[in-house]
């Protein structure tokens, strides 16, 4: 092996010039990614349409408990009346536009993102502290294992003994569902922290508290973030049970109400509420996590999912 | 001693005192365990400021470990180690170390990797950038500051990685098998960068190796260790004229004798891990 050229200095050559700037054609080819997604997503729920369609045509789904898209969909200004701006109990009836419609997809929305952020933050909060305090660690894990199996829905009724009828039980519930399983994500990304990061940062000199905020935070942030918006659909069912009993209002409280009268119109109707916010939700957070941690993609990304 | 006392010691120590120092220093991991480890025993060494040494042996041989307890990263389970003179305690950024893999943050570019020493010592933005982008082109990467490390080659991110140690101003730098992962050709270039760093910083030189050649390229002496448990075999000093040629016959000689140093215990350690299966 060469070690040492005699008389001559090693120099780098000249760094690889960058990429000239094609700002147009980059954003055409992003343009073009885009628009084929749409059209994926397009057929792919195009297809359901229209075997769903295809089977009330031919008289194989009684139309009164599965109403056609094209029905359930078509008669939208009848659904209207259902949603009310006040986001009281017992209100329906006292609405009729899309602004009504859309402040109680919002209200709803309110409480899976209050739910997700306060579980999100208290469950790293908890994760790390049982992780570098040994004594909170040994007297907490054991509970939070415990009770991390138990299904959100059987927390119902304490979320109404705690907190009554209102936002607060729906909050709770969301924020139960993820609560303990990102307690236990944490530790998992925790663990997984490459020894060498922490080293090099002690040596450097990093007190505790930098190792932590500076090394320990951003290593562990985009696995949970993928975490996050693998439960985040969890709290979208979660919410919608708690509405439907807790609440009183919402979009859970409206299939609830579909259901006790028996109006299968208004139940699609606002699954399909349902299940565009939840898919826009996750596209949000999916556009935060590219944002915030956008160096994850080829390292910590799908880890601890 | 009295707080005076020990500080007029600390100095007078100061004026002669070696970068590093080892008074029989011993390692023994899980010792307190069923299966305790022995990985050091009775390691004297000093390296005087400025030096450059080379730690040589078999894989497996408790080099890294004396890294790691030099570092402050690890205690010693017996002897003492001193940094001019003054006992080792803890981890201090004075004493700088490189590990086998880059590991730069990734969530940082380049140029944050490198001034991130600097940033936990709350120096401002503009001051540690520009610092940062002073060491990115002595080691040639002013251009890509703005890359996150999974974009550059190993070699670029372990130039990185000596940017961002030398930011510190070491007193001392330890690197542990830093050109391990590399191929041979951008091993060559690494050496070259590193004896210009090595010269310009004027720090002392911590290197730990398995290759032959690399040891006698770099090192004003090598430190050759036994198998398991790793103790100083032998300390050989390289007197060749820098640069060094491989092709130079001392440089061969040099060869032939530390092969022949380390045939016994590479035939030991292999004889140790086959006995273990």
């Amino acid at each position: 092996m060469s070690v040492i050229e005699i008389g001559t200095t090693v120099r780098p050559s000249a760094p690889a010039p960058l990429r000239p700037p094609a700002a147009l054609s980059v954003l055409m080819r992003r343009f073009m990614q885009w628009g084929q997604r749409v059209l994926w997503a397009l057929a792919s729920i195009g297809i359901v349409i229209g075997v769903w369609e295809y089977a009330a045509w031919a008289g194989w789904a009684d139309p009164l408990l599965m109403p056609a898209p094209h029905v359930f969909l078509g008669n939208w200004h009848e659904q209207l009346r259902f949603f009310d701006m006040a986001n009281t109990i017992g209100s329906a009836g006292e609405g009729g536009s899309w602004l009504a419609v859309l402040s109680v997809v919002a209200w709803t929305s309110m409480r899976v993102f209050v739910g997700l952020a306060l579980g999100f933050v208290l469950s790293v909060a908890v994760g790390l502290l049982i992780r570098y305090n040994t004594l909170f660690g040994k007297l907490t894990l054991p509970a939070v294992t415990m009770f991390a199996p138990i299904s959100p829905v059987a927390w119902l009724p304490v979320a109404v003994f705690l907190f009554g009828i209102g936002d607060k039980p729906a909050i709770f519930m969301v924020f139960i569902a993820i609560f303990f399983v990102m307690v236990i994500a944490t530790l998992a990304q925790i663990d997984e922290v490459p020894r060498a990061y922490i080293q090099v940062a002690r040596i450097m000199g990093a007190s505790k508290r930098q190792v932590f905020r500076t090394v320990i935070l951003p290593a562990i942030l985009p696995g949970l973030f993928v975490t996050l918006r693998i439960n985040l659909f969890a709290a979208w069912m979660v919410v919608l049970v708690a509405e439907a009993a807790g609440v009183g209002s919402g979009l859970g409280q409206i299939v609830m109400m579909a259901r006790n009268t028996f109006n299968a119109s208004l139940v699609f109707f606002t699954m399909t509420l349902i299940g565009l916010t939840g898919f826009l939700f996750d596209q949000a957070l999916r556009l935060v996590q590219q944002r915030m941690l956008w160096w994850a993609d080829n390292h910590t990304a799908g880890r601890g999912a | 001693m009295s707080i005076v006392g020990k500080k007029i010691a600390n100095e007078a120590a100061n004026e002669t005192a070696n970068a590093i120092e080892c008074r029989g220093v011993g390692k023994i991991w899980n010792a307190d365990t069923a299966k305790p480890f022995v990985a050091l025993r009775d390691i004297d060494l000093a390296v005087a400021p400025g030096e450059f040494v080379v730690l040589l042996g078999p894989s497996g041989c408790g080099k890294s470990t004396l890294l790691y307890l030099l570092a402050g990263l690890e205690s010693p389970t017996s002897g003492e180690l001193l940094s001019e003179g003054v006992p080792i305690t803890g981890t201090s950024p004075q004493r700088g170390m490189i590990f086998q893999e880059a590991s730069l943050f990734p969530w940082l570019n380049i140029r944050d990797n490198v001034a991130y020493g600097l940033a936990l010592q709350g120096i401002d933005k503009a001051r540690r950038d520009e610092a940062a982008m002073a060491l990115l082109s002595r080691v040639g990467l002013q251009d890509f500051w703005s890359k996150r490390p999974s974009e550059l080659s190993g070699g670029m991110r372990q130039r990185a990685a000596m940017a961002r140690a030398l930011a510190m101003q070491p007193k001392v730098l330890m690197m542990d098998e830093p050109f391990a992962a590399l191929d041979i050709q951008t091993r060559a270039k690494m050496q070259d960068y590193l004896l210009d760093l090595w010269r310009e910083s004027g720090a002392s030189m911590l290197l730990v190796t398995h290759s032959i050649e690399e040891a006698i390229g770099l090192a004003d002496r090598i430190v050759v260790f036994t198998a398991r448990p790793g103790r100083v075999k032998t300390i050989v000093p390289v007197a060749l004229p820098r640069p060094r040629n491989p092709r130079d016959p001392a440089f061969h000689a040099l060869q032939d004798r530390l092969a022949e140093l380390l045939a016994d215990e590479v035939d030991r350690a292999f004889a140790e891990q086959e006995a273990v299966r």
